[in-house]
C-alpha cells in the first residue's frame, strides 16, 4: 500500500450473482496488482469476467465481495481519473466527432476557449483532421475508434481502459490502430500512467503488453501471469514471440485431461458439471478435416488461428469440443487428432452422425438428459422443464445456451427431437424404452 | 403512405398475460371510478350547453379551441410521460408497479370514463370549467400511454456502452439527459406523438359533444359545430366542418410533425446512411431561411451554452456508489402500506355501492357487454372481409397504391367520431335501427388499423417467397393459404388489437345518440352506461363502466395475448 508507483490494486476481488441454490460465481476471488508505466493486458476467453473486471476496477461496478485501491484509496464510485475505450465506440451518434470529444471536457466544466483548442488538438493527434464535423456514421469502424481514443485521451486519465477495442474492427486498421498507440504510449506523448485492456485475441495481447493476465470461466478466475519482456516494436515472426504465444495458447487449450476428468459428472451428481463448448458440428468437422490434411494430424494450436481464419475464442471452443468428445488432444500446446478424429474426418455423413451419437451419449449432460426422458411420463419433457433442471447447474443465460446447443447437437446425432410448436423435447424412435444406452 | 402505414401500426400495443399487478391496477382503477360516481351524486341534473353558431366565420375560431384542447392535453401527457417513464425504467420497485399499470391503462377503454369524470367534475367546477376540464382528461388519456410507453422503452434500450462511457466521462442527470436520453428516445416520442394526435382527435370529437337527457355537455369546438350541423341537417355547415378538420389535420401534418420527423432523422442510432430519409419542404423552408439561422447562432446556441453551464453545475453528479439505506426501505414499506389500505377502503365502497344494484340491472349489465362484444365481433369481421382483400391488393401491387395514397391518407385522417352524427344521418333509415347503425360506426372507427397493418403486412412478403410460390405453381386458395395468410398474421393479430380496442371505445358514442331532440338507443353496454348518465342512476353507471373494462382486461389478457404470442412465435419472419 505504501509503494508509490502502486495505481490499481484487486483484494479478493468476487463477482456472485443470484442467490441461494441458484448463485454463480462470475469472478471469483481476483488479487491484481497494477504498477504506473505498465501496461497490462486482461486475456481470456469469452465468459472469463473480464469485462465484469474492467468495469469493477473504473468503479462502473461495484464488487459484491473484496476490495478496489486506487492509490491506496478504495473506490467509492466511478473513477474520476480513469477513462474507457469500448468495444462499440459508444459515440453519441447525433453528435460530430468534434462535439463527442468535446463533450467529455464540457462537462467537466473546462471553459469553451482552451476546450476548443485542445479538442482540436486531439482530433489532429489522432490524425482525424479535416472530418471534425464529420457524424459517426459517416466514418469507417477505424475512424470511430480513433474518436473513441481522441475522447478518452481528452480527460488525460491516469488509467486508460481498452475493452476490446480493436475486436470490432476490420484487420487492417485494427493493426494500424494498435501501431497507433504503441507509438503514442511508448514515446510518452500521452500523460497516462497505465494502460489496461481487455483482449481475447492471443496475438493481440503478446504484441501490446507488458504483462498478461491469463483468466479462465468456470468460474471465472487468473489462471497465469506472464511478463513479455519483449521490447517494441515486437516481431511477429521472431521465435520468441511465437514461444510467447505458443504457450499462452497451452495455458489457455490445457493439457487434455483423463476422459471422467473431461467429461465431468452429469447434472446433480456431485462434481463439477460440464456445459457444452457452442459451436456448430459442421465447424468442428471443418476442424477435424483441416487437421487430417496435415502431417501427422498435429500442429500447434495458434497456427490454427491463421490457418482457419477464425479467432482466438472460437477456436478455442472449437479445441474444447474436439477434446471432449474425443476427436483430438491437446499436449503441450499442439493439438492433435486421435484415430477416432481421423475416422471422423474421413467418414461420410452417415458414419460421422453414428460416430459422434456413440460420443455424444458419453457426454453426462447428454446421459443425463436421455435418462430423464426414458424416466418420465410417456417420454417427453417440457422445454420449461429441462431448463429449470439446469438452472441449478448453469446462470439463466448460459442454460438457455446450453439448452440450444443440447439441440443442436442432439439433431444432428438423431439422438433427439425438440418440437418448437409444443416445445417439448423427446427421443428418436431408436432410443425409446431402452433400458440404457449401449457404452 | 409510409407514415400513415405506421401511425397505424402500434406495434408497441402488446397484449400481456395476466399477472398479480393487474389485480392491483384494477382496484385502483375501482377506486377512482367510485371517488367519481361519489362525486357525481352532486352533479347538476340540468345542463345547458353554449350555442353553437353554424356560420362558417365561426370555424377557425371553434377550430382554435378544438386545437387548443389538443395542445394542453398533449403538453400534460409530455410532462407526464417525462417523469413517469424515468421513474419506471431507473427504479426497479417502481417498475414493478408502473409497469403494470401502464399496461392496463393502454388496454381500457377510455372513452366509458367519459361520462364519470364529467359528471364528477361537474360537481365540483362550474359546468363549462368541467367540461373543458373533462375533455383536456380524456384527450390526455387517450394520448399519453403509448408517450410513456414508447419514453421508458427508449431509456431501457440505451445501448449498455453508451451509459457506460456517460458515467466513465462524468455526465451529470442534466447532460444525460440532453445528449444522451432524449435524443436517443427523439424519433420514437415524435412518432407516438403523431399517433396520440391521431388517437386525440378521436377523443375529443366525442368529449366535445357528449349529451344524455338533460345533460348537454357539448363544447364549442368542431366537433360540437359538425354534431349542431348534423342536428339542423344543415348539409352546407357539415360540408364546412368536415373541410375545416380535414385542413386543419393536413396543416397540423405539414407544419409540425413532418418537419419535426425531417429534424428527428439526425438522431438515427443505426450507423447506416439511410436510404429514404423523412423530407419535408417546410423544414427544408425552415432550415436554410436567414431567420432561422440568426435565431440558432444569436438566441438559441447561446442561451443553450448558459444553460449547460449552469446545470453542468447546479445538477450533482451521481457517480458515486448508493448504499441501501435501511430508513428508505422502512419509508418505502410504510407507503406501499397506506397505499394498499386506501386501495382497500377504495373496493369496499365501490362494492358496497354495487350491493345496491337490483339483480334486474346486472342482468342488463350482462346482456349489455355480450350485445357489445357481439358487435365488436361483426364490426371486426366486416372490416376484415374488405381490408384483406383491398390490402392486399394495395400492398402488392405499387401502381394501385400511387393510386389510392391520396383518397385513402385524407379519408382516414378524419376522426370517426367527427362524422357520426353525419353518418347517423345516414343509418337511420336502415331496417334494425341503431342496433345495426352502430355497427357500422364501429367499423368506421376500426377499419383504419386493420387496413394499414395489412397493407404493411403484404408488403413485407419477401420476394423470394412470392417467387417460389410462383414456381412451384402455387395458385388461388393454396397460394393463400400457404404464403400470405401465414405472413400477414402477425399484422392482422396486431390491427385486431388496435382496432378491437378502438370499437369497445367507438361503442359508448354508437350506441347511444341524441339526435334532433329524440334518443336512439341500441342494446349494449355503452347504451346503458349512457342511460344511466342520464338518469342519475350512479351505482348502475359505476357497474356498467366496471363490467365493460373488466371484459376489455379478461378478453385483452386471455383471447389476444394468446393470438399474440402465437403470431410472435410462429409467424414473425426474421
Amino acid at each position: 500500500m505504501t509503494q508509490p508507483n502502486l495505481l490499481v490494486e484487486l483484494k479478493h476481488v468476487q463477482q456472485v450473482y443470484g442467490g441461494g441454490e441458484r448463485r454463480f460465481i462470475a469472478v471469483k476471488d481476483v488479487n491484481l496488482i497494477i504498477h504506473e508505466g505498465e501496461f497490462v493486458a486482461l486475456l481470456g476467453p469469452s465468459g472469463c469476467g473480464k469485462s465484469t473486471l474492467l468495469r469493477i476496477i473504473t468503479g462502473l461496478q461495484r464488487p459484491a465481495e473484496g476490495r478496489v485501491l486506487y492509490r491506496g484509496e478504495p473506490l467509492k464510485g466511478v473513477n474520476p481519473k480513469a477513462a474507457i475505450v469500448f468495444q462499440t465506440f459508444a459515440l453519441f451518434p447525433w453528435l460530430t466527432v468534434f462535439e463527442n470529444v468535446d463533450l467529455a471536457l464540457k462537462v467537466r466544466g473546462v471553459p469553451e476557449k482552451i476546450r476548443s483548442a485542445k479538442t482540436l488538438d486531439l482530433i489532429d493527434r489522432v490524425g482525424l483532421d479535416g472530418f471534425e464535423t464529420a457524424y459517426p456514421r459517416e466514418l469507417s469502424g477505424g475512424m470511430r475508434q480513433k474518436v473513441g481514443f481522441a475522447r478518452a485521451m481528452a480527460v488525460e486519465p491516469e488509467l486508460l481502459c481498452l475493452d476490446e477495442p480493436f475486436s470490432a474492427l476490420d484487420p487492417l486498421s485494427a493493426e494500424a490502430l494498435r501501431g497507433e498507440l504503441l507509438e503514442l504510449w511508448t514515446g510518452g506523448a500521452i500523460p497516462t500512467r497505465a494502460i489496461l485492456m481487455v483482449s481475447h485475441n492471443i496475438d493481440e495481447a503478446v504484441f501490446m503488453a507488458d504483462r498478461i493476465v491469463v483468466m479462465d470461466k468456470d468460474p471465472g478466475r487468473i489462471v497465469a501471469t506472464l511478463e513479455i519482456g519483449l521490447p517494441h516494436p515486437r516481431d511477429r515472426k521472431s521465435p520468441q514471440f511465437q514461444a510467447m504465444v505458443d504457450q499462452v495458447y497451452s495455458i489457455l487449450a490445457g493439457q487434455t485431461q483423463p476422459e471422467a476428468v473431461e467429461l465431468g459428472t452429469a447434472p446433480g451428481e456431485p462434481g463439477f458439471t460440464r456445459g457444452l463448448p457452442h459451436i456448430y458440428i459442421n465447424d468442428l468437422a471443418g476442424l477435424l478435416e483441416h487437421l487430417d490434411g496435415l502431417p501427422g494430424g498435429r500442429t500447434d494450436v495458434y497456427r490454427l488461428v491463421d490457418d482457419l481464419g477464425i479467432d482466438s475464442d472460437h477456436l478455442l471452443r472449437l479445441t474444447e469440443a474436439a477434446e471432449l468428445l474425443g476427436f483430438a488432444r491437446i499436449e503441450k500446446g499442439d493439438m492433435i487428432l486421435t484415430d477416432l478424429g481421423e475416422t471422423f474426418a474421413e467418414a461420410r455423413i452417415l458414419a460421422r452422425k453414428e460416430i459422434f451419437a456413440t460420443r455424444v451419449r458419453r457426454v453426462p449432460l447428454f446421459r443425463w438428459l436421455i435418462a430423464l426422458l426414458q424416466a418420465s411420463e410417456k417420454q417427453r419433457l417440457k422445454w420449461q422443464v429441462v431448463k429449470t433442471a439446469l438452472e441449478l447447474e448453469f446462470p439463466p443465460e448460459e442454460t438457455e445456451r446450453q439448452l440450444d446447443t443440447l439441440v443442436d447437437w442432439g439433431r444432428y446425432a438423431e439422438i433427439l427431437v425438440y418440437d418448437d410448436d409444443e416445445e417439448t423435447f423427446y427421443l428418436e424412435s431408436a432410443y425409446l424404452g431402452a433400458s440404457q444406452p449401449q457404452p | 403512405m409510409d407514415r400513415l402505414m405506421r401511425l397505424f401500426n402500434s406495434e408497441r400495443k402488446q397484449a400481456q398475460a395476466f399477472t398479480w399487478g393487474d389485480l392491483i391496477v384494477v382496484f385502483a382503477i375501482v377506486t377512482v371510478l367510485y371517488m367519481g360516481v361519489r362525486l357525481a351524486w352532486d352533479a347538476p341534473p340540468v345542463v345547458r350547453a353554449k350555442e353553437i353558431s353554424l356560420a362558417p366565420a365561426a370555424l377557425p375560431w371553434y377550430t382554435a379551441l378544438s386545437v387548443g384542447r389538443m395542445t394542453a392535453a398533449y403538453i400534460l401527457s409530455m410532462l407526464f410521460t417525462l417523469i413517469y417513464g424515468r421513474l419506471a425504467a431507473y427504479h426497479r420497485r417502481a417498475e414493478q408497479v408502473l409497469m403494470p399499470l401502464l399496461d392496463v391503462l393502454q388496454s381500457v377503454p377510455i372513452l366509458s370514463f367519459l361520462p364519470v369524470v364529467l359528471l364528477g367534475l361537474s360537481a365540483l367546477l362550474p359546468e363549462g370549467l368541467a367540461a373543458e376540464l373533462a375533455s383536456i382528461v380524456l384527450i390526455f388519456t387517450s394520448q399519453v400511454w403509448n408517450l410513456t410507453f414508447a419514453w421508458y422503452q427508449s431509456l431501457t434500450t440505451i445501448p449498455k456502452e453508451l451509459r457506460e462511457a456517460s458515467a466513465v466521462f462524468r455526465l451529470n442527470a442534466w447532460f444525460r439527459f440532453k445528449t444522451m436520453e432524449l435524443p436517443f428516445a427523439a424519433i420514437s416520442l415524435v412518432w407516438n406523438s403523431m399517433m396520440s394526435w391521431a388517437g386525440g382527435w378521436f377523443f375529443l370529437m366525442a368529449a366535445e359533444i357528449f349529451t344524455v337527457g338533460q345533460r348537454d355537455f357539448r363544447l364549442p369546438g368542431l366537433g360540437a359545430y359538425l354534431h349542431e350541423a348534423a342536428n339542423q341537417e344543415n348539409v352546407t355547415a357539415i360540408a364546412w366542418g368536415i373541410g375545416a378538420l380535414v385542413v386543419t389535420v393536413v396543416l397540423l401534418d405539414q407544419l409540425v410533425w413532418r418537419p419535426l420527423m425531417a429534424w428527428t432523422e439526425r438522431f438515427k442510432v443505426d450507423m447506416v446512411e439511410s436510404d429514404t430519409p423523412s423530407a419535408s419542404w417546410f423544414f427544408n423552408l425552415l432550415h436554410n431561411s436567414r431567420i432561422s439561422r440568426w435565431f440558432s447562432e444569436t438566441v438559441f446556441g447561446p442561451l443553450m451554452d448558459r444553460l449547460d453551464r449552469h446545470m453542468g453545475r447546479a445538477v450533482p453528479s451521481d457517480l458515486v456508489f448508493r448504499n441501501g439505506a435501511a430508513g428508505r426501505k422502512w419509508l418505502d414499506r410504510t407507503v406501499l402500506l397506506a397505499g394498499l389500505g386506501a386501495l382497500a377502503y377504495g373496493v369496499f365502497q365501490a362494492v358496497l355501492l354495487l350491493i345496491t344494484v337490483p339483480i334486474g340491472e346486472w342482468m342488463q349489465v350482462a346482456v349489455g357487454v355480450g350485445a357489445t362484444l357481439l358487435r365488436v365481433a361483426v364490426a371486426l369481421l366486416l372490416a376484415l372481409a374488405w381490408t384483406i382483400p383491398v390490402g392486399v391488393a394495395i400492398g402488392t401491387t405499387p401502381r394501385l397504391a400511387n393510386v389510392l395514397q391520396p383518397v385513402v391518407q385524407v379519408t382516414a385522417s378524419i376522426p370517426a367520431t367527427a362524422v357520426f352524427p353525419v353518418f347517423v344521418l345516414i343509418l337511420i333509415g336502415l331496417p334494425g335501427g341503431l342496433n345495426l347503425a352502430a355497427v357500422l360506426l364501429m367499423l368506421m372507427g376500426t377499419q383504419w388499423y386493420l387496413l394499414f397493418n395489412i397493407i404493411a403486412g403484404a408488403r413485407a412478403i419477401p420476394q423470394d417467397l412470392k417467387y417460389t410460390a410462383r414456381l412451384i405453381h402455387l395458385k388461388g386458395w393454396e397460394r393463400w393459404r400457404t404464403l400470405i395468410l401465414p405472413a400477414l398474421f402477425p399484422y392482422l393479430v396486431t390491427g385486431m388489437i388496435t382496432a378491437s380496442g378502438g370499437a369497445w371505445n367507438a361503442s359508448i358514442v354508437a350506441e347511444h345518440i341524441t339526435f334532433g331532440g329524440q334518443t336512439l338507443a341500441a342494446v349494449g353496454i355503452g347504451a346503458l352506461i349512457a342511460r344511466a348518465t342520464a338518469e342519475g342512476n350512479y351505482p348502475l353507471l359505476l357497474a356498467a363502466t366496471l363490467s365493460m373494462i373488466l371484459a376489455v382486461i379478461l378478453i385483452n389478457r386471455f383471447f389476444w395475448h394468446r393470438l399474440y404470442q402465437l403470431a410472435e412465435e410462429r409467424f414473425r419472419m426474421e
